[in-house]
């Protein structure tokens, strides 16, 4: 039994052993294109940091092609709430992750292109590949304006964005990965990427907005198919090795081992939103409660993605303050995140006065609370 | 002058590897400016600066994102120190040295500059004599020299990971012969020469491009190779158990947890527990799931128990009660809010479905769905978490037949539903037949439920579910 799974498992490795030599010509111009069959966000990153931590790229570079299903990507360093509607997100159930490389917010859906180039670290050169990508796309079409600027994005027309670039550098490998527009959903791509959260202070990495297009917009005839295409045939040709496609399952463990550790590890709340840097959140808002309107002002110190520090500021005496200061006092310590904070302020109701006016003021003030998460 | 220092040390073994760290080959290629500095063994350590090296694409300057470490913290080579962002791209930086994390010289967010310290390492030089050296450090290393170390006069091409696999296994590296790139000494070299020593079979290494994770279990894609040439011989190594105790603060769902359980403790509970057999309800709902099935909603059995509680209630309203805080007066409550003990990643919650005193089973079952799918998408709303008077727990859908469910304040009932089994009993013509059975677990609040009440609201709930014609007559 063992040594039949064992045998395979060196079956299915010896497949890829022998797809990296054949691509295996020379020292320099070795490469393997792989391309993922899952669209799951999480799976395909896992799949990158699989192969950064796994690889020997010292002979041979890799290219990895992937696409998602609807989901935000924010980078390693960023604050998911300064980034993306995540009140619409859960809503529109699109999945939300955070990756390991620098740089900016993107939005992915089956319109979208993302490509890996993976080098040891000396090889890590991000200008050379988006070259090699306009070089496809000019070959494709030779009539599309399409050029690399020195903030690594491409732009269509000199105007729109329709890449957009972020890299990851280890101790001996890099990789450099970049999305390319060809049809994706522009609508939902900029109402999530608008935050609606007010009066958030941070040092993490702000996006900047660009005005983007697809390449479906630029010439219908185009599909993500053709441009996935385009470009391995220009590595292929760069490269000097096969045009062949090597289809990769990223929940195979037999040829991927610790691949599903991984990907659990980047759905985990503490990878997702416990690596958001420090930040504070200084605001308020209107509660209208029978005839009146209410001014409450709140302030927050996040870190780890859990409330540090919490200061809410009421209208003196429209709740008991005893209870005011449960709420801070469990407030603080627990995420900042609508449902544990729902759960703390519904069990807390549960050992105070049972007073049907209480109830509804509170309820009122926490369902406010839990619009700033 | 360097070289006569690191040779007049060379007879002492263990720190001998660790001196070699600072010479590369590539200072010796290039001419770059090297800075001399003197070390004198005050204490056991000798501290060195650990500079951040290059980038690439000219980069000089980046941020510091996070640290991985702090000061006091000991660290091994290739252990993560610090992740700095440079222009859209995030680097690791890892330790070139064993030792401890004497200084950080940056902070968070602060602007790092390539070929200049990054933190101060003491490397261990206790063990005895620790002499004057001086210790040439060299600008920032490219990135071969993790890979590619020389001493002089002896060309021994291995890893500094490599080397002290060899020392502390009493090894010299002149002995083996090296099977990597160059006649470099790879690990696994080091590994064969003390298995033909031992006679221990030893984990094969497969020498392919993928280079796999240490392995856990048998999912490790090795080139099975001599599995059955040797017998295996243990090696005999004391157990060594690295677990360690890990301690952190109770929030968020537990904080609640620990607030609702303390008050409940308050409240003396009495238990009663029964059987229900629900072969006619089995029936009943295999009938009926399809019709829900086409109207969009999935039936289970909660409609059926949470609807015939209500019925209940109705009967004995002070199952359907509040205490308040000073035990002076008792609400009794006029909608039946029937809370749904619910199971999520983060922990117990409690959504309740409102009036079921007006409600179908239908409706009931239409409201359980919006539930439980915003329950498991944790999406629950605060009105749904609150103004519950009465509880179910379908603890069963797990496993367990009785149990003593804790009442959640302020109400003063729960029932808890076990597992429906398949046991035989006997009917009124004594025969033995299949039924399916179910218990049923209550606990009330003594001081305003008596056990009697208890008793014969459950016999009450009890006849509907057995009977399920009977709640047709007294359905509203």
């Amino acid at each position: 039994m063992v040594l039949q799974s064992s045998l395979k498992n060196c079956l299915q490795l010896s497949c890829i052993l022998r797809t990296l030599k054949a691509g295996f010509r020379s020292t320099t111009s070795g490469g393997l294109i792989i391309q993922s069959v899952s669209n799951d966000v999480y799976q395909n990153l896992a799949v990158e940091d699989w192969i950064h931590d796994h690889m020997n790229l010292e002979n041979r570079q890799v290219l990895f092609l992937w696409r998602n299903s609807p989901a935000v990507v924010i980078g390693r360093h960023q604050n998911p709430w300064q980034e993306c509607n995540l009140r619409l997100l859960r809503q529109k159930n699109i999945k939300l992750a955070r990756r390991r490389s620098g740089g900016g917010t993107v939005y992915h859906d089956l319109g979208n292109i993302n490509l890996t180039f993976f080098t040891t670290r000396k090889k890590y050169e991000r200008m050379e590949n988006l070259k090699l990508v306009v070089k496809a796309l000019k070959a494709l079409r030779p009539q599309l304006d399409v050029h690399v600027t020195d903030r690594y994005d491409i732009l269509l027309d000199r105007q729109y964005k329709i890449s957009g670039t972020a890299a990851k550098l280890g101790r001996t490998t890099a990789y450099h990965h970049c999305t390319l527009l060809c049809n994706a959903d522009k609508f939902v791509l900029s109402s999530v990427l608008k935050s609606p959260y007010k009066g958030l202070k941070s040092n993490a990495t702000p996006s900047v907005p660009a005005s983007v297009k697809n390449l479906f917009e630029e010439d219908p005839s185009l599909t993500c198919e053709m441009l996935l295409d385009a470009i391995v045939e220009e590595y292929a040709t760069q490269h000097q090795i096969d045009h062949h496609i090597t289809l990769i399952n990223p929940a195979d463990e037999t040829v991927l081992p610790g691949i599903n550790n991984k990907t659990k590890e980047l759905q985990t709340w503490e990878w997702v939103y416990g690596k958001t840097p420090k930040f504070s959140i200084s605001t308020g808002f209107n509660m209208v409660y029978k005839d009146s309107v209410l001014d409450v002002k709140v302030d927050m110190d996040v870190k780890h993605g859990r409330i540090e520090v919490c200061n809410i500021d009421l209208p003196e005496q429209w709740l008991p303050p005893a209870l005011c200061s449960e709420l801070v006092k469990n407030l603080t310590g627990s995420k900042f995140c609508p449902n544990e904070t729902t759960t703390l302020a519904t069990t807390l109701l549960r050992v105070c006065p049972q007073d049907d006016e209480l109830h509804s003021r509170w309820n009122l003030l926490c369902e406010n609370m839990i619009m700033l998460m | 002058v360097c070289i006569h220092r690191v040779r007049s040390c060379s007879s002492i073994r263990f720190i001998k590897s660790k001196y070699v760290c600072v010479f590369d080959k590539s200072a010796l290629k290039f001419s770059h400016q090297q800075r001399l500095f003197r070390t004198s063994a005050v204490s056991c350590g000798q501290i060195v600066q650990f500079k951040l090296s290059d980038i690439g694409e000219g980069i000089t300057e980046v941020t510091v994102k996070e640290w991985y470490i702090k000061e006091g913290d000991s660290v091994s080579q290739f252990d993560s120190i610090c992740e700095v962002q440079s222009d859209k791209a995030s680097v690791t930086i890892t330790s070139r040295y064993d030792g401890i994390i004497r200084k950080l010289h940056y902070s968070l967010d602060e602007i790092a500059y390539v070929g200049k310290p990054l933190v101060d390492i003491e490397i261990d030089t206790s063990k005895g004599v620790a002499p004057e050296e001086d210790v040439v450090e060299t600008p920032p290393m490219s990135h071969e020299e993790h890979t590619h170390q020389e001493i002089k006069g002896h060309k021994t091409l291995a890893t500094p990971a490599v080397r002290r696999l060899a020392m502390e296994n009493n090894i010299k590296l002149s002995e083996i012969v090296g099977t990597g790139k160059d006649n470099r000494i790879l690990k696994e070299d080091i590994l064969n020469y003390l298995a033909k020593q031992t006679g221990a079979i030893l984990p094969p290494s497969p020498k392919a491009e993928i280079i796999p994770p240490l392995p856990k279990s048998e999912t490790v894609p090795a080139a099975p190779k001599d599995k059955a040439r040797k017998i295996p011989v243990p090696v005999s190594r004391p157990i060594v158990f690295s677990g360690k105790d890990k301690t952190e603060p109770v929030t968020g769902f537990h904080k609640a947890m620990v607030k609702t359980m303390s008050a409940a403790l308050k409240i003396p509970h009495f238990g009663y527990c029964d059987e229900i057999d629900l072969t006619q309800l089995v029936q009943l709902r295999e009938e009926l799931k399809p019709v829900a099935q086409l109207r969009g909603v999935k039936l289970s059995f909660m409609p059926f128990f949470i609807k015939a509680a209500s019925l209940g209630l109705l009967q004995y309203p002070i199952l359907n009660a509040s205490l308040d805080e000073s035990c002076q007066n008792v609400t009794y409550k006029a909608s039946h809010n029937i809370g749904v003990a619910m199971d999520t990643e983060q922990g117990l919650i409690v959504p309740n479905v409102k009036n079921v005193q007006v409600c179908s089973i239908f409706e009931i079952a239409s409201e359980l769905n919006r539930l439980q799918s915003l329950g498991s998408a944790g999406q629950l709303g605060t009105n749904d978490l609150t103004g519950g008077t009465f509880t179910l727990s379908n603890i069963g859908t797990i496993g367990g037949t009785y149990t003593k469910p804790v009442i959640l304040p302020p109400e003063v009932a729960i029932g808890a539903l076990g597992k429906i089994q398949v046991l035989p009993r006997f009917n009124e013509k004594g025969e033995v037949f299949k039924a399916q059975i179910m218990n049923v677990s209550w606990s009330a609040d003594h001081r305003i439920v008596d056990g009697a009440t208890m008793a014969r609201f459950s016999n009450l709930w009890k006849s509907y579910l057995e009977n399920p014609a009977s709640m047709l007559l007294d359905l509203k």
